[in-house]
């Protein structure tokens, strides 16, 4: 296996554990206002995160990296190309980040509505602009001979696009539902499996809407392995509404995760071996090999990375284990 | 106005915004891991509120840092891709090795300190702070790391019309970084530790919390001191560097038109651009020549010559920055680096004859010295980025031709007005805070911790 193939899995591993993780942070801010009803209960509710929130995002920031490092081409014209998408992206990450940091800092309940009303708005427009962003890459874009993009934003908003958008901001809510119901106790856990219950039921004719959209608008199932992952993905996430009808939230949880790691997969796997797919003309997509760094800087990467990479789950997954407990009101941290 | 001003500007904007709060978590983080590494070791609780006190404005400070680095990291793609085209195979790497290798480790660790006072022990609670904060170091140097090759490519071969690595370690052991490196980290330990006196000065002044802000201000003063010899140190070798390695840059710094042997230092210059000439100036004979060589003789190349040297090696053009921002600039770090040497000076001599907190003039000049570390970091970055031009990698791409070429005006536009508006709302919180924080103390935050600490799991976050 060349390594051009070992970084395009290694950025999917990235983007994949990106959405597994903050996956469930997106959807917990955007379930905020709605399952909090008074501060003590929205303060329960953004410390299930509190811990993690960070820790998560730095998935994103290395997927970046890595694009940028390993796929040069790929990161300037995926971000060049997708300039607006990307600033909204931006704008929401910081109000977001900043909020969980600073609501709590003061106690004027104008402050603390607003900054939970930012981290709603964040999560939100977050988890339905990476759904769009996915979207768009395995659909195609108006990309020339020049690797560049030649669209407008509102290229980005095909009706796919926003129904891939739909999919993981309803996707990351259920995840966000199931990940409370089982970090927090008592009522609140109760409210939050009702939720997740509700949340299934619109899920499942999002993403099935998406599946039979990609049919028609993209060559996603010319690939026997994103054919399967994708069905995989619908089934896990069929499965896990089923079983938090009958209440088994843990189960529920691992299997709406593996939901988004194979939904994450197929995408990847269908667009392999291009990286952006231009809808103007199949030889002017970007490819892992035309968008690539030099072979040495993927060697000197692969050797860093190979080192790091366990290092960094070990760690991440000992501060899972140390916040293991479900929040309560009467251990509030802030 | 053109995508190419518009991206620059922004990029400035942007930079140096986020710099104001990268060097106080770089500083800060090191002062707060003392604290409590002295909280551990003696159990003394005076230690553990210093330590959660001046935490809790270091949280602040690092959200705004955190938040503002991710636009940062992006914004090289959406409005530079043809710059990150170019220089991708070599200046990618370090950025994805600062993320896996320093900003891992930094916010994880993080999130364990603030939630696990409780969870963990009292060791292991410390390491997780000194992880913290020598991550975030760590994280600056490989970010220096890709900027020390815009200064000075090394390690890299012309190919395939781009930029290619050829050697890792040369990049890594970039000579600019070698000096760059510890110019800005001493330059965020001067920030904290200047910081920490001014705020200290601010209670001591009040008479408040006494205990917490004599001990503070005692590691501080120390601290600062160390710190701010050592950056007027490193950057006298820097500089000795500069003027081989970028020579332009250090000519226009000067406004040093002609080549002279000995140089002298201007002090003032009234600059005429347009004319490449002082009208007027007031110069130290000999002076420049001994900052740069250890001695009064030694020939400065002036702009002009080495404007025609540029000329011969690139082909016609102007590689002649703007002098008068960069004469400036350099200025407003130097006199900002001076006043603080002094006032780290004083702080030393009050210290040592235990006579600061009568001092009530020397307390007010502290308090209103905290700004001046910032100046200094914003004119530093000034200097050394529009000193770069018209280069965006200097020597191998101008900055005209790194700009994204696929974005339009109006989207840079929306985007340039919204980071302006959020970054300005956000700054007013973030100080708001900051200063809410400071006038209120330790001793309420500690009220609140005893209201906690009935229930299990009481931490920071009062």
């Amino acid at each position: 296996m060349d390594l051009n193939i070992l970084w395009f899995i290694l950025i999917t591993v990235l983007f994949a554990g990106f959405f597994f993780l903050e996956g469930f942070d997106f959807g917990v801010g955007i379930l905020l206002p709605f399952l909090g009803k008074n501060d003590q209960e929205r303060r329960v509710l953004i410390n299930t995160i509190g811990p993690h929130w960070d820790g998560n995002e730095v998935w994103l920031i290395t997927a970046g990296g890595a694009m940028f490092a390993a796929f040069p081409n790929w990161y300037s014209t995926l971000f060049s190309g997708f300039f607006l998408a990307l600033f909204l992206v931006l704008v929401s990450l910081i109000i977001r980040g900043v909020a969980f940091e600073f609501r709590s800092s003061d106690s004027n309940p104008l402050w603390r509505s607003t900054w939970d009303w930012m981290i709603f708005t964040g999560s939100f427009l977050s988890a339905l602009l990476w759904g769009v962003a996915m979207a768009n890459l395995v659909r195609g874009v108006p990309i020339d001979a020049k690797m560049q993009y030649v669209g407008t934003f509102f290229d980005l908003l095909s009706p796919y696009a926003i129904v891939g958008g739909l999919t993981t901001l309803f996707v990351f809510m259920f995840h966000g539902a199931l990940f409370l119901s089982l970090k927090t106790t008592g009522e609140m856990a109760e409210r939050a499996m009702k939720a997740a219950q509700g949340i299934a039921l619109a899920a499942i004719p999002v993403v099935t809407l998406l599946a039979g959209l990609s049919y028609f608008q993209t060559d996603l199932f010319a690939s026997l392995g994103a054919s399967i992952t994708l069905v995989g993905s619908g089934a896990a996430l069929i499965l896990a509404s089923i079983l938090i009808r009958s209440r088994k939230a843990g189960w529920a949880f691992i299997l709406n995760g593996i939901t988004i790691l194979l939904f994450t997969v197929s995408l990847f796997w269908g667009l392999f071996p291009r990286v952006m797919v231009s809808s103007l003309n199949m030889q002017w997509s970007l490819t892992i090999y035309n968008a690539s760094s030099s072979p040495y800087t993927l060697k000197i990467m692969t050797i860093i990375a190979l080192v790091m990479v366990p290092i960094v789950l070990l760690y991440q997954g000992w501060t899972y284990w140390v916040f293991r407990n479900r929040i309560t009101e009467k251990n509030l941290h802030y | 106005m053109t995508e190419l001003i518009l991206s620059r500007l922004q990029f400035a904007v942007i930079t140096s915004y986020h710099f104001l709060f990268v060097p106080l978590t770089l500083g800060l983080g090191v002062l707060v891991a003392m604290m409590e590494t002295w909280y551990a070791k003696t159990g003394n609780e005076t230690y553990k509120k210093m330590t959660k006190f001046w935490g809790k404005l270091f949280l602040i400070n690092f959200a705004m840092g955190v938040v503002t680095g991710i636009v940062q990291e992006f914004q090289f793609g959406m409005n530079w891709s043809e710059y990150s085209r170019f220089v991708g195979d070599i200046f990618g790497a370090p950025l994805a090795i600062e993320a896996l290798v320093a900003f891992f480790l930094e916010s994880t660790f993080l999130g364990l300190w603030v939630f696990g006072w409780d969870k963990l022990s009292k060791k292991v609670h410390l390491t997780t702070i000194w992880i913290v904060a020598i991550s975030s170091n760590i994280s600056a140097f490989f970010i220096l790391v890709a900027n020390s090759f815009m200064q000075e490519p090394v390690g890299y071969i012309l190919r395939n019309g781009r930029a290619e690595m050829t050697d890792f370690f040369a990049v890594i052991t970039n000579p600019h970084v070698i000096y760059q490196f510890p110019h800005t980290v001493l330059s965020g330990f001067v920030t904290a530790g200047f910081f920490v006196m001014g705020v200290s000065a601010y209670h001591l002044l009040k008479k408040s919390h006494l205990d917490v802000f004599r001990r503070s201000f005692h590691i501080a003063v120390i601290f600062a001191l160390i710190s701010t010899l050592g950056v007027a140190g490193v950057g006298h070798l820097q500089g000795m560097h500069l003027v081989e390695s970028q020579p332009m840059k250090m000519a226009a710094a000067e406004a040093h038109w002609e080549t002279e042997n000995p140089a002298g230092l201007s002090l003032y210059a009234s600059i005429d651009e347009q004319g490449q000439k002082n009208n007027f100036e007031i110069k130290i004979p000999g002076m420049l020549s001994f900052l740069l060589y250890n001695s009064f003789t030694g020939e400065v190349k002036g702009i002009h010559e080495l404007q025609n040297t540029a000329v011969q090696e690139y082909g016609p053009g102007n590689y002649v920055p703007p002098v008068a921002s960069l004469f400036w600039s350099f200025r407003i770090m130097l006199t900002a680096g001076m006043w603080l040497v002094l006032m780290a000076l004083l702080g030393l001599y009050f210290y040592k004859t235990k006579a600061y907190e009568q001092n009530t003039l020397f307390l007010k000049l502290l308090l209103w010295t905290i700004p001046v570390p910032y100046i200094a970091n914003i004119a530093g970055w000034f200097l050394a980025e529009v000193g770069r031009q018209p280069w965006i990698v200097y020597g191998l791409q101008r900055v005209e031709h790194g700009v994204s070429t696929s974005v339009s005006m109006l989207s840079m536009l929306i985007a340039f007005v919204g980071f302006m508006l959020v970054y300005a709302a956000l700054a007013a919180a973030d100080l708001y805070l900051m200063v809410k924080y400071i006038k209120k103390g330790p001793e309420e935050a500690d009220l609140d911790e005893h209201l906690n600490s009935e229930v299990k799991g009481a931490s920071l976050w009062t």
